[in-house]
């Protein structure tokens, strides 16, 4: 399951579509809006995509991520809008027989989903603004 | 001739310009790089971004990709997901 929302991400409901009888092990990533960046404050993070390729671009990661590890399940939300500290900004869950493949598995998405799926975040500092990464 | 192209703009492109969708007008015949030269050229501070990328109907495209008017095109600085 790939999906783009504004709502805030329901883990308990990721966790259960995840699981399945042959599952030994299921892996979640949750990658959460922190209060500081280099210890400038963060008041909020506001987050934007292009949701339709987004989306694709996800599952062309997941896609690849199905021909490296098997994986029984697995589960990619991104989460858009306005933030606040300690809120969750993605959730990648997978599901696989033994653990190392889903840590590995769930390791290569999220880093994948950094470089490559057009998604921005702006962090709003108390004292200004930046869209992260993009100057030099 | 010319063609009409309209361009989405996201994240700090967004916010140097000040639109989210433009409309250009591009030779026929032109090229992802056309496009880009046209844009620096009204909006130089575009040229401040670390890398700017173009997605043509929501798939990354090369410089020498070449532009319809029925193309959907997306302007990609860095990415920051995650």
């Amino acid at each position: 399951m790939i999906a783009i929302t504004t709502e805030p991400i329901d883990v308990a409901s990721a966790l259960q579509n995840l699981q399945t009888e042959q599952a030994g092990a299921i892996d979640l990533f949750l990658g959460v809006v922190r209060d500081n960046t280099k210890k400038r404050p963060v008041d909020r993070l506001e987050y934007e995509a292009y949701d339709r390729m987004a989306i694709s671009e996800m599952q062309k990661i997941a896609d690849e991520a199905h021909r490296q590890w098997p994986i029984l399940r697995y589960t990619i939300i991104h989460r858009t809008g306005t933030l606040r500290t300690g809120e969750l900004a993605v959730l990648i869950g997978i599901a696989s027989a033994h653990r190392a493949d889903a840590f590995e598995a769930c390791r290569y998405i999220i880093d994948t989903i950094k470089q490559t799926v057009p998604i921005w975040k702006k962090e709003i500092f108390t004292d200004g603004e930046v869209w992260v990464n993009a100057h030099p | 001739m010319n063609s009409p192209v309209s361009v989405l703009l996201f994240g700090i492109t967004r916010d140097l310009t000040g639109q989210s969708l433009l409309s250009m007008s591009v030779d026929q015949e032109a090229r992802v790089q056309d496009l880009l030269d046209q844009l620096y050229q009204h909006y130089p501070k575009l040229a401040d971004i670390k890398s700017l990328l173009v997605a043509v109907n929501g798939e990354y495209a090369e410089r020498d990709h070449l532009l319809t008017s029925k193309d959907e095109i997306a302007l990609i600085p860095p990415v920051s997901g995650g």
